[in-house]
């Protein structure tokens, strides 16, 4: 069990998983993820080889390229929140930022099913087709709200893009959701026509989650949002996104270096380091019984 | 009927980050629980009895050995059963119920409890009334529903722990030390609300120090010593 | 006397080589076919500064025939400066006729405006563009606007409208009113009022866009839908002069300068100039009609 329990979510994942098992049948994965791989500079033939958690290293000796992050296989459920922890420079954010299409990728997968019925890997769609993926089947929410707002627009202005996207082109329309959505992530609503400059942290990052939900995406990507907001606000937004979940089931995936929020939100956790996942498991069996050394390392930190 | 087959368990912590040191917590554990039956686990502190409530609801994972669950939609091994089989499996019909709460803050005694309801349920205002019906017959006083359980006392903490193990009806439930931090009174309910599962076919794996809980309620009991199940098991009924 | 032929023939015709105009052409051309696409071109260098009106004053020298009558307009006005100076200009480069009345042009460079008068199917007009990228307000990235038009991404543009709407009231762009070319690009008409944008729409007249310091030219070909970006509840309209009238004609049904008298009080004038001769000499006239227009009670 030295290499602990290596990638083994992704490995049973390919149909092994028990027939009949309502949820867990054969075709049902919202998101399946293979090989995802992103690389900066010139990888060599031996990158790969020679880079990762054996050798606590994600630069390549021969190249100096950068191996941000390498192999990463998941399957995403409807409904799932998946968590994605590690320490900075593990690769988390990246594997976010793949399928959110903000970098592009060296090599790998991603098929979500509702686009094209999962037959189309969706990190070769078009530019056109990637922002259609982008506006109706996925949401984001950045850790700094300026990569995810825009402080020159009103906060109901932001939401308004979203909707404008999606078609909506009456204005009372889009200030009656836009309105909903606010109520929904607990902003007062005469804020609507006030921009998000003005607004504490905690509120920005509601606004960000309101925009992310607006046209009902089946998938949320939450890259550390509640990294730097003091604990009460940090608490009110992590309720938020639960009771998101629970209400409107929308599948996320959460990524955090802090156990505390992976614990609170997520079903299921995969553990990064130097670009690769070591382990993956239920959430409780990664912070309870971890089989991977630096999982052990990371929960005895915690605890 | 066996709902669960346990075959073989072995389960060993392997601490890295502790010279690779080897703790073992289970030994060739084997046991049955049939449908619609009560098994008092007992055994000292340290023999077992957590881990291995842990390993059939996956929260560890067994070294060897098998668990053959005979879930509503056929046999798995939770052990090797794919992560999303287990999810599925704890939402639908397994509950574990720990010793102590763990919750979200700022999630009021109601809706922690309603919450394994909510999921499924059209009608969220049912589910909370359901809760609050629980709540009431375990003595939580109605000052409290609203609440923060956070903050509750451990008796307090601990009928809102069982009122949400046993909210949703499960086929299995795992639960650890129910009735203890109780008063006689609570302690009775609690035992007439297991009953009433075990009535409605649910199977219980409990784990108690409490002789009465234990003679009122396990058909049968199983003792484990230092990670294996000792040869004597007394049949109470 | 000796003449001095080399200074008459020190210029090509029309200033520019030919194989420049050819360039040109070829561009005007791809525009042409695609209503709406900036197309980069060449701008070469000419005797006036580049963002002096050097665009329009390219497709204007590219496309002019001898048999050409030339009119240009700067705000509606035929004796402006800058119209003055580059009609000499043209004049002097071509030898074409040069006139003041819209009717008898058979090539119009304009600067924020189009002509009251109806143009027609043998007139090209020619628009000097000083920013011919609409998105440039929401995107301040080339690279990105690019990608923006290629996708036909235009929710930033949608968004700052529903800002403007919300923050004033009302859709507060008083020239250059985003256009949408045959339901596809998104278009900078110019800075021409909102009271000329109809006018774009199924005309029977070549519009040609020239942005030198820019470097790109872009058309509206006859008969191309072109379409104000409008809400559905809050719709594209032109200027309201609040019932005012020419106070040297009595004429509302064109667009109105205001004009300041010393002792404060405001008065309104036809903004067209060559149109306001024509009506107070009282000869006949055949302005630009649709939908928006008719809607003025007269």
């Amino acid at each position: 069990m030295n290499n602990g329990n290596h990638h083994n979510g992704a490995a049973t994942a390919g149909g092994v998983g028990p027939a009949g098992i309502a949820g867990a049948g054969d075709n049902q994965w919202l998101l399946r993820v293979r090989n995802l791989t992103k690389i900066y500079g010139e990888p060599g033939p031996r990158t790969l080889e020679l880079t990762g958690p054996e050798f606590s290293s994600n630069i390549c000796p021969d190249t100096d390229s950068i191996v941000a992050c390498a192999e990463v296989s998941f399957d995403l459920y409807p409904g799932e929140v998946l968590g994605i922890v590690g320490e900075s420079g593990s690769g988390k954010s990246t594997v976010v930022k793949l399928l959110y299409f903000d970098l592009g990728k060296t090599a790998g997968s991603a098929l979500l099913y509702p686009y094209d019925q999962g037959q189309t890997n969706m990190l070769e769609a078009s530019g056109q087709q990637k922002r259609r993926i982008r506006n109706h089947l996925m949401g984001m929410v950045y850790q700094n709200p300026r990569d995810g707002l825009n402080f020159h627009f009103s906060s109901g202005g932001n939401i308004a893009e979203k909707l404008i996207m999606a078609g909506q082109l009456h204005v009372g329309g889009i200030r009656e959701r836009a309105s909903q959505l606010l109520e929904k992530t607990e902003i007062p609503v005469r804020r609507l026509d006030d921009t998000p400059a003005t607004f504490s942290g905690g509120m920005q990052q509601r606004v960000q989650i309101a925009k992310a939900i607006a046209n009902n995406p089946p998938l949320l990507f939450l890259d550390e949002v509640t990294t730097g907001l003091d604990v009460s606000v940090q608490a009110r937004v992590l309720d938020l996104i639960r009771e998101l979940q629970q209400e409107l089931g929308i599948a996320m995936i959460v990524v955090s270096h802090d156990l505390s929020v992976i614990r609170m939100l997520t079903d299921r956790t995969l553990v990064m380091k130097n670009g690769r996942i070591v382990e993956s498991g239920l959430t409780d069996q990664i912070l309870q019984d971890p089989q991977h050394a630096y999982t052990q390392l990371l929960v005895s930190s915690l605890l | 009927m066996n709902i669960i087959e346990v075959h073989q368990l072995s389960k060993t912590f392997d601490l890295h980050i502790l010279h690779d040191k080897q703790i073992t917590a289970l030994q060739h554990i084997d046991m049955t629980i049939r449908e619609g039956e009560i098994i008092g686990l007992t055994g000292r502190s340290g023999s077992g009895k957590s881990s291995l409530m842990k390993c059939l609801y996956r929260t560890y994972l067994a070294t060897t050995g098998e668990i053959r669950y005979a879930s509503a939609s056929g046999v798995i091994d939770l052990v090797k059963a794919d992560d999303h089989a287990i999810i599925a499996l704890r939402r639908q019909e397994m509950r574990y119920c720990s010793q102590f709460l763990s919750v979200i803050p700022r999630v009021p005694a109601v809706d922690v409890v309603a919450e394994p309801l909510l999921r499924t349920e059209k009608n969220k205002e049912e589910a909370r009334a359901r809760a609050r019906t629980l709540l009431e017959m375990l003595g939580l006083p109605s000052g409290l529903w609203d609440a923060y359980p956070v903050t509750f006392s451990g008796g307090e903490q601990q009928r809102v722990n069982v009122a949400r193990a046993i909210i949703a009806k499960p086929r299995l439930l795992l639960i650890d030390e129910p009735t203890a931090s109780l008063d006689v009174r609570t302690k009775d309910v609690v035992i007439g609300l297991i009953r009433d599962l075990k009535q409605h076919g649910t199977s219980v794996l409990c784990i108690s120090h409490d002789e009465y809980t234990l003679s009122t309620l396990a058909d049968r009991r199983l003792h484990l010593q230092a990670g294996r199940i000792t040869p004597t098991v007394t049949e109470i009924i | 006397m000796i003449e001095n032929t080399k200074f008459q023939h020190r210029y090509n015709f029309a200033f520019i080589d030919e194989s420049t105009k050819k360039e040109i052409r070829r561009k005007l051309l791809k525009a042409v076919a695609i209503p709406g696409y900036q197309c980069p071109y060449s701008s070469p260098e000419m005797p006036i500064a580049r963002g002096w009106g050097t665009g329009g004053l390219h497709v204007t020298l590219a496309i002019i025939g001898r048999e050409d009558i030339f009119k240009i307009i700067d705000q509606g006005s035929d004796a402006s400066v800058n119209a003055c100076n580059l009609r000499d200009f043209v004049q002097a480069m071509t030898g074409c006729r040069t006139t003041f009345d819209t009717t008898e042009a058979t090539l119009i460079q304009t600067r924020h405006r189009i002509t009251e008068e109806a143009l027609t199917a043998e007139q090209v007009f020619v628009f000097q563009v000083p920013q011919p990228e609409p998105l440039r307000s929401v995107e301040r990235y080339e690279y990105r606007t690019r990608q923006m038009h290629g996708e036909a991404d235009y929710a930033k543009m949608w968004v700052s409208l529903y800002e403007s709407f919300v923050r004033h009231g009302d859709i507060l762009l008083g020239a250059g009113y985003p256009v949408r070319i045959n339901g596809r690009y998104i278009m900078a008409p110019s800075p021409i009022p909102r009271w000329d944008i109809p006018n774009l729409h199924q005309a029977e007249t070549l519009y040609l866009f020239g942005a030198g310091r820019e470097k790109r030219l872009y058309a509206v070909p006859p008969h191309t839908t072109v379409e104000p970006l409008e809400f559905e509840d809050v719709r594209f309209h032109i200027e309201d002069f609040n019932g005012q009238v020419c106070n040297q004609t009595g004429y509302r049904k064109a667009f109105l300068d205001e004009i300041y008298s010393d002792d404060g009080s405001k008065q309104f004038v036809v903004n067209d100039s060559n149109f306001l001769d024509k009506l107070r000499a009282g000869e006949p006239i055949a302005p630009f009609v649709n939908a928006y227009i008719q809607q003025i009670e007269s």
